[in-house]
């Protein structure tokens, strides 16, 4: 041990104070800080986790997965229940699908297929402007202008052509499922025809010459080539849309009526669980009140998580593949 | 020898063109209503009063909301003395230093940061920064958008450095510089215009973000005075005016949109025409 103790010290040694040696310390220094900086982001999101899981442990304790499946909220009794906040989430949030798709996927069409690049570009550009409008001016402009429009034309024209199903059924107040899940189809729309696009860009040109060297017509190539090998990247920027309009807050929460029912029509009032936390977190008072809101919370940045990883997934398979 | 296309066949492929088409110009003219909207009722509840007086009650004449630009101005400084450096110093860690494990951790870690809901950032800055101190503050809503602004600015310090050749860190190390001194002084002004109009998109993001301030930062109808007081910000008082039953209370939140799209719409598009003609997009 005494022998080798002389040769770890001079390993141990510090280096020489040259100058050298101090920039060399510098060197440290920058390395250590940014990487610190870069672990600190580790530490954010376990902070985020850990507080949201043990704040919401009351409520865990108290109810159990019994939580996620009773519809009774009731702040006065102390019992909480989050079925009506997942109902209203996935009803809108299947609203905003069911329109943006279509409109996304085929605006994405022109703009990949169709359109002059520099056209396209110019385009794009202005529709990905959408997605940098705050999400409260949205909400504005859906109390004041979209509700008015959709008591005026879209409902008496629902009632006239599918009265019949229970989903267009009952009287319309204004804000409801049915206008929460448009504000959100417009809200999701860019992100669909942003990635859709990129996605079919990415779709090899020679596919294309081939099938009309073969005699397809445009719309033949674009329909049974072209959105076939795009296909899992555009159920990608789909699954981005769902992520978004779950944890789309402030637009839903001016428009969807507030009211923790579940409700078949797409005319009644509805809750999602991010409005639900926007609207009564602050006044919360209780252990298990609050609880009850992180909890829910929690559900969501799970369920978000979920989808945004698959969405990520499905994106990067079809750019790869076409790499 | 012709080939004969038939009628359907032709019908079909002009038809749904057509309709992609129609597509395009609906989603694009949805942003023209938003911006026209805005701008005949925001401009019309416009007025000098809106930027210099504080908010009155329902009723009387010639409220404004200083207070709350204010307190958008200061809570977003906040975010961007919180986010940005953070932000900047991991994006370097990731371009410049990290092995590819490492690497691909916190490139994971920052998309899931990304993807988080901004009201449970919300509920995040409520149970950091609100519960121990006991009140609502700026510094809760600054902390809160602060984290929201990390993503951004961790990806696009990353992909504007990786964008700059490796040529030009060679040259500096062949020079005998330091590689801290090579990413600082070589490497990082080679990309700043990326960088700074990088971090613009990325206030222009949160700059209207609601959501996380509603329980952090809460609300004010007077001055705030310091950091560490209950705030109003512009997309909060939009909020709140908006769901008031008063009229006059709609105009002002009217006024208060136009005023917040503007100024975001104005910061996004300004970084964005510095990224579209800017050295890393045409060198490739």
């Amino acid at each position: 041990m005494a022998s080798s103790s002389y040769i770890t010290d001079i390993l141990r040694r510090p280096p020489e104070r040259t100058f050298l040696g101090r920039l060399k310390a510098g060197d440290e220094i920058s390395y250590l800080t940014t990487l610190a900086c870069a672990a600190s982001i580790l530490l954010i999101v376990g902070l985020i986790v850990a507080e949201l899981w043990t704040k919401s442990q009351p409520t865990v304790q108290t109810f159990g997965w019994k939580f996620l499946s009773t519809s009774t909220w009731n702040p006065n009794s102390d019992q909480y229940g989050a079925l009506p906040f997942i109902y209203g989430t996935c009803v809108t949030s299947a609203v905003a699908l069911i329109i943006s798709i279509p409109l996304g996927v085929g605006a994405a069409i022109f703009l990949a297929e169709m359109a002059p690049p520099r056209l396209s570009n110019m385009l794009t550009f202005l529709i990905e402007l959408l997605a940098a409008v705050p999400s409260v001016i949205y909400g504005l402009l859906g109390i004041f202008i979209l509700v008015p429009l959709i008591r005026e034309y879209l409902v008496p024209a629902l009632r006239n052509t599918f009265g019949y199903l229970p989903i267009f059924e009952g009287p319309f107040y204004g804000v409801s499922m049915l206008s929460a899940g448009l504000v959100l189809a417009v809200m999701v729309v860019p992100f669909i025809v942003s990635v859709s696009r990129e996605v079919l860009l990415a779709v090899p040109t020679d596919q294309r010459e081939a099938a009309l060297a073969l005699g397809a017509t445009k719309w033949e190539t674009t329909w049974d080539i072209v959105l076939p090998n795009a296909s899992t990247g555009i159920l990608g920027s789909v699954f981005l849309a769902l992520a978004r309009a779950l944890g789309e807050t402030m637009a839903v929460t001016m428009v969807i009526g507030n009211t923790p029912k579940i409700a078949a029509s797409l005319f009644a009032p509805g809750y999602s669980i991010a409005a639900v936390i926007a609207n009564e977190f602050a006044e919360a008072n209780g252990k298990l009140y609050i609880s009850s809101l992180i909890f829910l919370g929690l559900v969501l940045f799970g369920l978000t998580i979920v989808i945004n990883a698959v969405a990520r997934i499905l994106i990067l398979m079809t750019t790869r593949k076409a790499a | 020898m012709t080939m004969e296309i038939s009628l359907r066949r032709r019908v079909v492929n002009v038809l749904m063109l057509s309709l992609s088409g129609l597509c395009t110009v609906l989603a694009v003219s949805v942003l023209f209503f938003i911006l026209g909207y805005l701008l005949v009722h925001g401009v019309r509840s416009l007025s000098f009063a809106f930027f210099t007086h504080l908010p009155k009650p329902s009723g009387e004449t010639g409220g404004g909301m200083a207070n709350a630009i204010v307190g958008s101005g200061k809570v977003l400084l906040l975010a961007v003395l919180i986010g940005v450096p953070l932000g900047f110093l991991a994006g370097v860690f990731l371009a410049e230093y990290s092995n590819k494990a490492f690497a691909s951790l916190i490139r994971y870690t920052v998309d899931l940061l990304n993807g988080v809901p901004s009201i449970v950032i919300g509920i995040v800055g409520y149970a950091l920064v609100v519960l121990p101190m006991k009140h609502f503050s700026a510094l809760a809503g600054g902390v809160a958008l602060g984290i929201m602004m990390i993503p951004i600015a961790v990806r696009t310090t990353e992909e504007f450095l990786r964008s700059v050749p490796n040529s030009l860190r060679e040259g500096a190390m062949a020079l005998g510089a330091t590689k801290a001194k090579t990413i600082f002084t070589v490497v990082v002004p080679a990309a700043i215009s990326g960088l700074i109009s990088g971090m613009m998109l990325n206030l222009a993001r949160v700059a209207g973000e609601t959501a996380p301030l509603l329980f952090t930062a809460l609300g004010n109808m007077f001055w705030s005075k310091g950091w560490l007081q209950p705030i109003a910000t512009l997309p909060v008082m939009i909020y709140n005016y908006a769901l008031a039953p008063q009229e006059d209370l709609h105009q002002q939140a009217w006024a208060a949109g136009f005023v917040l799209l503007t100024l975001v719409l104005v910061i996004n598009i300004t970084a964005r025409l510095i990224i579209a003609r800017g050295p890393s997009s045409s060198r490739r």
